[in-house]
C-alpha cells in the first residue's frame, strides 16, 4: 500500500516521543529517591 | 490512590491497543490519500489533547494568579509540560503526513505556523520555569500562560479565517466523515486522554514530592549537623 513507510514513520516517532518523555519522568523519580535515602541519612 | 494508578495503567494499555486496532484495521482507507491517511488517527487525536491540555493549563494559571494555590501552580506546569509532548508530537506527524499527500513537507501557512507559534510559547513558558528562580517565577509563568492560552483558539480557528493548505476540521468543518472513521477517531482521542491523564498524574506527583525534597534541603541546610537551629 502506497504511503506505509510514512504511516509507520508518524506512529513510530508519536510512540518514541511519548516513551522518551515517561523515561525522563522515570529518571528524575529515581534521582529524587536517592535524594530521599540521602536525606534520612543524615 | 496508589492502588488505583496501576490499574488505570492496564485499562489505558488495553484501550490504547484497541484504538491502534481501530486505527489500522477497523477504519476504511480514504481513497485518494491511501494508507497514509492513518496518521489522522494519531495526528488529530494529539492536537485535542494538547488544547485540551493548555486549556487546564489556563484555567489553573489563573486559579493560581486569584488564589496563590501552590496546587494550581503544579497542576498548571504538569499540563504545560505534557501539552508540549502532544504538541511535538502533532508538529512531527504533520510534517510526515504532508509530504506524500501535498509533497512538501512544510508550508508557512496560518495553521501551521501558529501551531508552531503555539509550541514555542509553551516551550518559552517551560524555560522560565526551569532556569528562573525567583520567588517570582510561577507568577510570571501563570501571566505567561494566560497570554499563551489565547493563542489556542486562533490555531484552532485559523483554518476558518484564513485560507490554508491544512483540510478543514473534522468537527463544526462542513464537511461529511464515514461513521467508522469518526469512530476510531474518537476512540483514538480517548486512549490518548486517557494516556494523558495517567502521564500527569505521574508527572504531578513527582514535581510535589521533587517540591518537598527541596524544602527538606533547605530545613537542613538551616540545621548544624547536631539538629541545632544555627
Amino acid at each position: 500500500m502506497k504511503g506505509n513507510p510514512y504511516l509507520f514513520a508518524a506512529y513510530a516517532v508519536t510512540w518514541i516521543i511519548h516513551i522518551a518523555y515517561i523515561s525522563t519522568i522515570v529518571a528524575r523519580y529515581s534521582r529524587l529517591k536517592r535524594e530521599i535515602a540521602e536525606l534520612k541519612k543524615k | 490512590m496508589k492502588k488505583a494508578f496501576p490499574i488505570l495503567g492496564v485499562l489505558t494499555a488495553i484501550l490504547l491497543v484497541y484504538a491502534l486496532y481501530q486505527a489500522l484495521v477497523v477504519a476504511p482507507t480514504e481513497q485518494t490519500m491511501g494508507a497514509v491517511q492513518r496518521i489522522f488517527y494519531y495526528h488529530v487525536p494529539s492536537a485535542w489533547t494538547a488544547f485540551l491540555l493548555f486549556f487546564i493549563n489556563f484555567g489553573s494559571s489563573v486559579y493560581y494568579l486569584i488564589k496563590r494555590c501552590a496546587t494550581a501552580d503544579i497542576v498548571a506546569l504538569v499540563c504545560a509540560e505534557v501539552g508540549v509532548v502532544f504538541c511535538t508530537v502533532v508538529l512531527i506527524t504533520g510534517p510526515i503526513w504532508a509530504r506524500p499527500v501535498w509533497g512538501i513537507w512544510w508550508t508557512w501557512d496560518m495553521r501551521l505556523t501558529s501551531t508552531l507559534v503555539l509550541w514555542l510559547i509553551y516551550v518559552s513558558y517551560l524555560f522560565l520555569r526551569r532556569f528562573s528562580s525567583g520567588g517570582q517565577t510561577p507568577l510570571l509563568a501563570a501571566a505567561l500562560a494566560v497570554l499563551g492560552a489565547l493563542c489556542v483558539p486562533f490555531v484552532y480557528f485559523s483554518i476558518w479565517f484564513f485560507r490554508t493548505q491544512h483540510p478543514q476540521p473534522v468537527m463544526g468543518g462542513g464537511g461529511s466523515i464515514d461513521p467508522r472513521m469518526m469512530h476510531a477517531l474518537l476512540i483514538n482521542w480517548l486512549a490518548f486522554s486517557c494516556f494523558a491523564f495517567l502521564v500527569c498524574w505521574s508527572r504531578y506527583r513527582l514535581e510535589k514530592l521533587s517540591r518537598e525534597v527541596d524544602e527538606a534541603h533547605a530545613m537542613q541546610s538551616l540545621l548544624d549537623p547536631g539538629g541545632r537551629a544555627l
